[in-house]
């Protein structure tokens, strides 16, 4: 069986494959990286997009022989270490993730995105195709444009430490309470909310730039 | 694990639903454990008849499940503490993306004083000994563990308040708790971590400790972010197919029938799918969902499992071979057209009159397709089945039916595993991929990984059923005289039981008579006792009348998410609409002069003034607003619709509000009712089964239309209500109704329609897949 090698969130990978197994199934079955899903298996659902030397690809009908050689990301390389990427902090904010099957691939989307279009219009967004089962595209429009107004407040660099495993009332001041109008339209002012959020973090110590 | 010799207290619970009594318990264990189960007293009679709860009380389907979950008399709920301080709970439910371990954790660490990272709410194993109490559906995951949870954390507290005593040589009173330490009033303090020993000790157990007041609550009814959000952004978050319990585990998939429920006549070419790179072993195996109750006449559905090194090699292999095909038992000429046909055939009469001159009528008939339940995780398991036990791996709602169905099947004994799904919708009430997995393992003699494909999950998985509604609503002089409505619904299967094989197994739930309408004899299936539990009018209508008879098929059906009631309630306020402007008057106005109460007004109140009811919209485009409850919680929707293409609507608005009665995590709540709307988006617009030549066309979300972004709305409104009853409704299923209903009136208002057929955009606008499998070899579009 051939022998292929990339680069896999950073580390040189090497897989025996048959040329034409997908690079969906060499990741989650002979490498052991499970973060990008099965949905539909035909470029359809988004539940497995990565990115292939930054451009989002998807994994499901790609070959293992056409990653050769190049830099295959997946939702498990995004993050640096513990300090997570922008929009990973923007979803837990937002408290995107219902049953979260579809978010590695939500987020990996969103992120080839705001690499493209620095400040998405609701157009932009809109032509994110990934299925989400459980409806939650609200809360992922909202994140995208909050991690956009982030990524514009602090650029290039822009990466948040998140302090603990369970996010939880950190955000408390600015989330709404019972009884409040739980979920805003998406503004500006939304964008400022979770720039806001950040800052309380960071004056808590649980957050820094990187 | 040893209980302590005797129950140490029993206690009524302070606001408890129906004064309910709890039995608490100190575990035997090195450091603090504590168990709660429902007592026996006034529910003795429950309590003695396991598997057969006979509700003489109940008001709908939640309560049936509660009152099904006091059969047994087991610890319905366990915490231990380890000697960090840290606690743990294996919550008896399924969590698919609900949120309810992030609600369990708020209910825990409130009432212990303990920040939500300190406790962790983990998935329990099957648990036999639960009979009834062990299935997640009927949105009554909270509404049932609400107060055993709260019980046993109050308990846990009391106890190791008790052992700071000692510990401390001071009083009980005095000593306050915060972030898992207790302070004395000179200031000294002691952790629960340095208490958790001492605390096992049964001389200190002083018994049930009463659960805090509200006002002393600090994290329940305030919102709360996902505690597993984080390993969800990461990947790091393990579903089914990502767990590695049994190394070496192979991977297989199953080439299925090209008809539902269809069985392998033979394999044609089979040596030379053995040789294909990665191919390990075949099996026809068995596809029917077994021993509790398969259609009896035809034969069992079989197909060929394909077990391989990856699941790629599999899926190759699988699309590789060439079977000789006997048919399933639908008729090969059922269309959607044949089915509606047969549905309206058996609708029951209405029986109130209208008579000319006197009484006027709308009336409406309305069908709905079928739904595919479509989880983004297909069906998925892990099975080792070895000669002296079994172990499975997989998200169910129904673990002990599962384990004891596999268990009587394959002859050994079994432990069902259950694994945090990647959403359900109902879908995981049945366990059919864990059942596949065990039988493929049994076959090959190796632990193996199953996975169904999409294109299967949509054409050969459960769906919601098809159904015909009929509505009639009478008026006169300003006032509503009836309202009947008749549901002819293919029959949703319910074969899944209350969560335990003996009800499973056939026995009908027993309903009271005055419960069931005449016309259907006096007893109720289990069918008829969740429509009739689950479907009620909200309006002073008069006389009310609303019947279900259901089509035996053999489709795979399941309960969708609200069941009955997206279609019905949904069709009840598209009815509404109508009824609204035969009568002259505004469709909210009108609601708010027919609901009953005043708690159902302010929810309706709210809607219309947060969403703007009755704003100026431009031509083609319209606002449509509705009502529904349940399960003891109600909400309203008010929805904007841009309908200028009247092909290409979209929703671009969407304001909700819900009275949950007890929210106990807002934010988790609001995300149900954002789920609900998308649901209701799609299913009423676009998202459908196609049925023809007796299968589904649809195989793929390229095809079967759920909702993407582009289908939902930019801006969205969430309001829950603070506590209102001191009670928490149900929360799962409540959203879709409503949003069905506002959905169908927008579009009907902006484009001058009134839908009858949903989804209301439906052409077959693909290409059917005709290969039958969804490899990656099949052109998407
Ligand atoms: S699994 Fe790759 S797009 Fe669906
Ligand atoms: S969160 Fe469940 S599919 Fe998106």
């Amino acid at each position: 069986m051939p022998k292929y090698s990339f680069m896999l969130n950073g580390k040189k990978v090497d897989v025996d494959a048959p040329s034409d197994l997908s690079v969906l199934w060499a990741l989650r079955d002979k490498l052991g990286v499970t973060g990008p899903k099965y949905g539909c298996g035909i470029n359809v659902c988004k539940a497995c997009t990565s990115h292939l030397d930054g451009q989002e690809f998807n994994p499901c009908v790609t070959n293992v022989e056409d990653v050769a050689g190049r830099k295959v990301t997946t939702i498990e390389g995004l993050a640096d270490g513990d300090v997570l990427h922008p929009v990973q902090q923007a979803w837990l904010e937002q408290d995107v993730a219902q049953c979260g099957f579809c978010q590695p691939g939500q987020i990996m989307a969103a992120v080839a995105l705001l690499k493209r279009t620095k400040n998405p219009t609701d157009a932009d967004i809109d032509a994110i195709e990934n299925v989400c089962r459980c409806g939650t595209y609200f809360r992922v429009r909202t994140a995208i444009k909050s991690a956009a107004a982030k990524m514009a407040a602090s650029p290039a660099t822009t990466k948040v430490v998140s302090g603990s495993a369970v996010p939880v009332t950190t955000a408390g001041a600015s989330l709404p309470t019972t009884g409040a109008t739980a979920t805003a339209a998406v503004t500006g002012a939304v964008a400022l909310g979770a720039a806001a959020v950040v800052k309380a973090m960071g004056e808590q110590g649980s957050a820094e730039p990187a | 694990m040893p209980l302590t010799d005797q129950p140490t207290a029993d206690v009524a619970v302070e606001g408890g639903i129906d004064r309910r009594r709890f039995l608490t318990y100190l575990v035997a264990a090195p450091t603090l454990a504590v168990a709660v189960r429902y007592g026996l007293g006034a529910d003795t009679a429950f309590a003695a008849i396991p598997g057969t709860p006979e509700p003489a009380d109940f008001q709908d389907l939640g309560d049936i499940l509660i009152l099904g979950a006091k059969a047994t008399e087991s610890m319905l709920i366990q915490l231990e503490m380890d000697a960090k301080g840290n606690v743990s709970c294996a919550l008896p439910r399924e969590e698919a993306g609900q949120g309810i371990t992030t609600a369990v954790t708020m209910l825990i660490a409130d009432e212990l004083d303990l920040p939500m990272s300190k406790v962790k709410v983990t998935l329990a194993d099957a648990r036999p000994e639960l009979l009834t109490g062990q299935l997640t559906g009927g949105s009554n995951t909270i509404r049932s563990v609400y107060e055993p949870v709260r019980m046993a954390a109050a308990t846990m507290r009391g106890t190791l308040l008790a052992a700071a005593a000692q510990q401390l040589a001071t009083q009980v009173e005095g000593l306050t708790a915060l972030d898992g330490v207790i302070t004395a009033t000179d200031g000294r303090t002691v952790t629960y971590a340095d208490l958790s020993s001492l605390a096992a000790d049964p001389a200190l157990f002083s018994g049930s400790a009463q659960p805090k007041a509200k006002a002393d609550l600090t994290i329940v009814g305030r919102p709360q972010n996902r505690v597993d959000a984080r390993a969800m952004v990461t990947g790091a978050f393990k579903y089914t197919n990502d767990l590695d319990p049994v190394p070496g585990a192979l991977r297989a998939m199953v080439r299925r029938p090209p008809t539902i429920r269809g069985r392998v006549d033979r394999i044609l070419n089979e040596a030379a799918v053995r040789a294909l790179p990665g191919v390990v072993d075949l099996a026809i195996v068995d596809l029917s969902v077994g021993a509790i109750g398969d259609d009896p006449v035809s034969p069992r559905s079989t197909g060929v499992a394909v077990v391989a090194k990856t699941f790629g090699q599999a899926l190759d292999a699988k699309e590789a071979l060439e079977v000789s095909w006997l048919a399933g038992p639908v008729d090969p000429k059922e269309t959607d057209a044949t089915l509606r046909a047969k549905l309206k055939g058996i609708q029951l009469p209405f029986l109130t009159p209208v008579v000319p001159l006197v009484t006027q009528a709308v009336e409406g008939e309305f069908y709905w397709h079928f739904a595919s339940h479509a989880p983004l995780e297909t069906n998925t398991a892990i099975a080792d089945v070895r000669a002296d036990g079994a172990d499975i791996w997989s998200g169910t709602k129904v673990p002990v039916v599962a384990q004891q169905t596999i268990e009587n099947e394959i002859g050994v004994p079994t432990k069902m595993h259950v694994v945090q799904g990647g959403g359900s919708f109902g879908r995981r009430l049945f366990f059919d991929g864990a059942l596949e997995a065990a039988r493929i393992s049994k076959a090959v003699g190796k632990p193996v990984k199953v996975m169904m494909t999409r294109i299967d999950d949509m054409r050969h998985g459960r769906a919601r059923a098809a159904s015909l509604n009929h509505i009639r609503m009478t008026y006169a002089a300003g006032n509503v005289l009836s309202m009947e409505q008749r549901v002819a619904s293919v029959e949703t299967d319910f074969r899944h039981g209350l969560g335990e094989a003996i009800t499973a197994a056939g026995s009908q739930l027993n309903v009271p008579a005055a419960a069931v309408p005449v016309s259907l004899g006096g007893s109720a299936s289990f069918a008829q006792t969740v429509f009739l539990t689950t479907v009620n009018s909200p309006y002073r209508f008069g006389v009310t009348n609303q019947l279900l008879n259901e089509l035996p098929t053999t489709f795979n059906t399941a309960s969708w998410r609200s069941v009955y009631s997206a279609s019905a309630r949904g069709c009840e306020e598209i009815m509404v609409d109508e009824l609204a402007k035969a009568m002259g008057k505004d469709p909210a106005a009108f609601r708010m002069e027919f609901l009953t109460d005043a708690r159902q007004r302010a929810v309706l109140k709210k809607v219309m003034d947060l969403g703007q009811w009755g704003r100026a919209m431009p031509r083609g485009t319209a606002q449509g607003i509705a009502f529904h409850q349940e399960y003891k919680s109600m909400t309203a929707c008010l929805v904007e619709i841009d309908a200028t293409n009247k092909l290409d609507p979209r929703v671009t608005r969407a304001t909700i509000a819900a009275d949950y009665g007890l929210p106990i995590n807002p934010r988790g709540l609001e995300a149900q009712l954002l789920g609900g709307l998308t649901d209701a988006i799609s299913t009423t617009l676009r998202a459908g089964l196609h049925l023809k030549d007796g299968g589904f066309l649809e195989g793929s979300y390229s095809q079967f239309h759920y909702a993407k972004q582009a289908d939902s709305p930019p801006k969205v409104d969430i309001f829950v209500f603070p506590e209102t009853t001191g009670e928490p409704g149900g929360a799962g299923e409540l959203g879709v109704p409503a949003a069905v209903g506002a959905v169908a009136n927008a579009y009907a208002r902006a484009t001058g329609t009134k839908p009858r057929s949903f989804p209301i955009i439906f052409p077959v606008d693909f290409e059917p897949f005709t290969t039958g499998t969804g490899s990656t070899r099949v052109n998407p579009r």
